[in-house]
């Protein structure tokens, strides 16, 4: 394990057991993210995505194996850690404002009012969202939906923000939209992030490294460095030979990973 | 708008009451004399010291044993409602005690705790309980799972997860119960007072047919139809202000 890591995955196995059923999910998984990074991880759907993030994110208990966050064995979910759903309609209290949506984790971590309110102010600044917070959210759209959770995944100041599949659910501009404000937030406020998408350019247009998965019993299939500069942008980054390469490169690990599921658990006739 | 709105809602009942009011105006049968009598009686009897002496106490007795039942129902729910094993073990139990006929416990507490007010409030608590406990256990039951786990990322725990998260999530079953319990409780609060009372409006009115005092007893029903609706008008106000959330988001999803 790297000393930088902020998160280390270390063997980690997951075993649904329902009566006499037994599906592994992930058969053995190990990585470190290193702090500052931004980490994508792709698979086929069915590759236990879910379950690795329920996992990473204390939700879920392994059947072996570790996880650590900042040096501390995951054992319910990490202080340091804030998780953006891919369901934004539910995971937003429909009872309470954006800002109080905002302001309750910090409620709960005993932050005083007057840096609460500037805390909350400067996340919904930086998602956009200045004159919404009197607003519930289901009366903003579902793009602004997942920026506010964003936002209060922002204010909360995690060490570690992990997203499930967040932009699944919105239109293609909103979700180009909403990649470009994850690479903002990132580069202005020095996040580690953690990012999981089934959308291979999505991957590679957000992430300095890419995890592939396989499809369950999990393993990762490759790991690959983006070597893109930054600033990254819509207009540009999509065509360069290089995004298209890893790009590739990427979709041929998957496309195998889905071939040899299929090979597996499906008998050939003839 | 709103004025329209009043209209059509007033509309119907007006004409029905101008209608009885006409149809009954020469009536000689005993049993149902006309309207304009009954008014008569109603503006003799209810709107003076009657009110004091069987509305308010009828009122102060279903208030105290509605809001009992609301507390109690709301704090034994929410544990059910919460843990599968206490539900799974609870269920049969609450569906028994559900199925008897609140009524059918008078002559119990009535063994038990005389013929005051106390067996009246106990009567509206042991009706009004049961939908609001059992909605509750619903309402807990079937909170988001996806909220839940929101609430697990960010340390929202104990009383504040009560607070924030499992009551208002379950708030609109919560008030479908109590919107059932009301009704109940009214109803049981009648049946109290008929069967052993010296004031309230059940008891009242039983006096009035007893002594052959026809138009009387008819006023008091009027009473306890006004009474009934007044309450469900005020409860209704209750309602749009705690779920104004659930409103607000409901209306949005129709009309898109």
């Amino acid at each position: 394990m790297a000393g930088n890591a902020v998160v280390s995955v270390q063997h980690l196995n997951k075993v649904y057991q329902s009566g006499t059923r037994r599906v592994e999910a992930i058969g053995d998984l190990t990585f470190d993210v290193e702090a500052g990074d931004f980490t994508c991880i792709v698979g086929p759907s069915g590759a236990g995505k879910t379950t690795l993030l329920k996992c990473l994110s204390g939700l879920l208990a392994p059947t072996s194996g570790a996880i650590l966050v900042n040096g501390h064995a995951v054992a319910g979910p990490p202080a340091e850690m804030a998780v953006v759903f891919q369901e934004y309609g539910r995971s937003l209290f429909p009872w309470k404002t954006v800002r109080e949506n905002i302001e309750l984790p910090l409620r709960e971590k005993n932050i005083a009012r007057a840096e609460r309110r500037r805390l909350v102010d400067d996340a919904l600044a930086a998602v956009a969202l200045a004159g919404a917070g009197d607003s519930y959210p289901w009366q903003l759209s579902g793009g602004m939906q997942q920026r506010v959770a964003i936002a209060r995944a922002v204010a909360y100041q995690p060490k570690v923000m992990v997203l499930d599949e967040p932009f699944a659910a919105v239109d293609a501009q909103t979700r180009a939209d909403l990649e470009d404000l994850m690479l903002r937030l990132w580069s202005e406020l020095d996040l580690t992030v953690i990012f999981v998408t089934h959308d291979i350019d999505e991957a590679v247009y957000l992430g300095h490294r890419v995890l592939v998965l396989s499809s369950s019993p999990t393993r990762i299939l490759d790991d690959v460095l983006v070597d893109i500069p930054a600033p990254r942008s819509q207009a540009t980054t999509r065509i360069e030979p290089r995004f298209a390469e890893l790009r590739t490169r990427i979709y041929r690990g998957v496309q195998e990973a889905k071939s040899a599921a299929r090979a597996t658990s499906e008998p050939i006739k003839g | 708008m709103l004025l329209r709105g009043a209209f059509v809602e007033l509309a119907l009942p007006l004409a029905l009451f101008a209608l009885l009011f006409v149809a009954s105006s020469n009536s000689t049968n005993f049993y149902f004399p006309s309207l304009a009598k009954v008014l008569e009686r109603f503006d003799a009897l209810w709107l003076g010291q009657r009110f004091v002496g069987d509305v308010l106490p009828s009122l102060g007795r279903l208030i105290l044993g509605y809001l009992i039942a609301c507390l109690a129902g709301i704090a034994i729910g929410v544990p059910i409602g919460m843990f599968g094993p206490l539900r799974r073990a609870a269920e049969p139990v609450l569906e028994f005690f559900r199925a008897i006929p609140p009524p059918a416990l008078i002559p119990v507490l009535v063994m038990l705790a005389g013929f005051g007010d106390t067996m009246k409030v106990a009567v509206i608590v042991t009706g009004s309980i049961w939908p609001i406990l059992l909605n509750t256990v619903e309402g807990v039951r079937s909170v988001d799972h996806v909220l839940d786990e929101t609430c697990r990322t960010y340390q929202i725990k104990g009383m504040s997860r009560m607070w924030h998260f499992v009551l208002p999530g379950a708030s609109p079953q919560i008030v479908v119960g109590m919107r059932i319990g009301l009704s109940i409780g009214i109803i049981l609060m009648v049946i109290s007072e008929m069967f052993a009372a010296t004031n309230g409006l059940g008891a009242a009115i039983i006096v009035f047919q007893r002594s052959f005092e026809i138009p009387e007893m008819w006023s008091g029903v009027l009473m306890l139809g006004l009474f009934g609706f007044v309450l469900s008008v005020a409860f209704r106000l209750f309602e749009r202000r705690t779920l104004r959330w659930y409103y607000g988001m409901r209306d949005l999803e129709r009309r898109s």
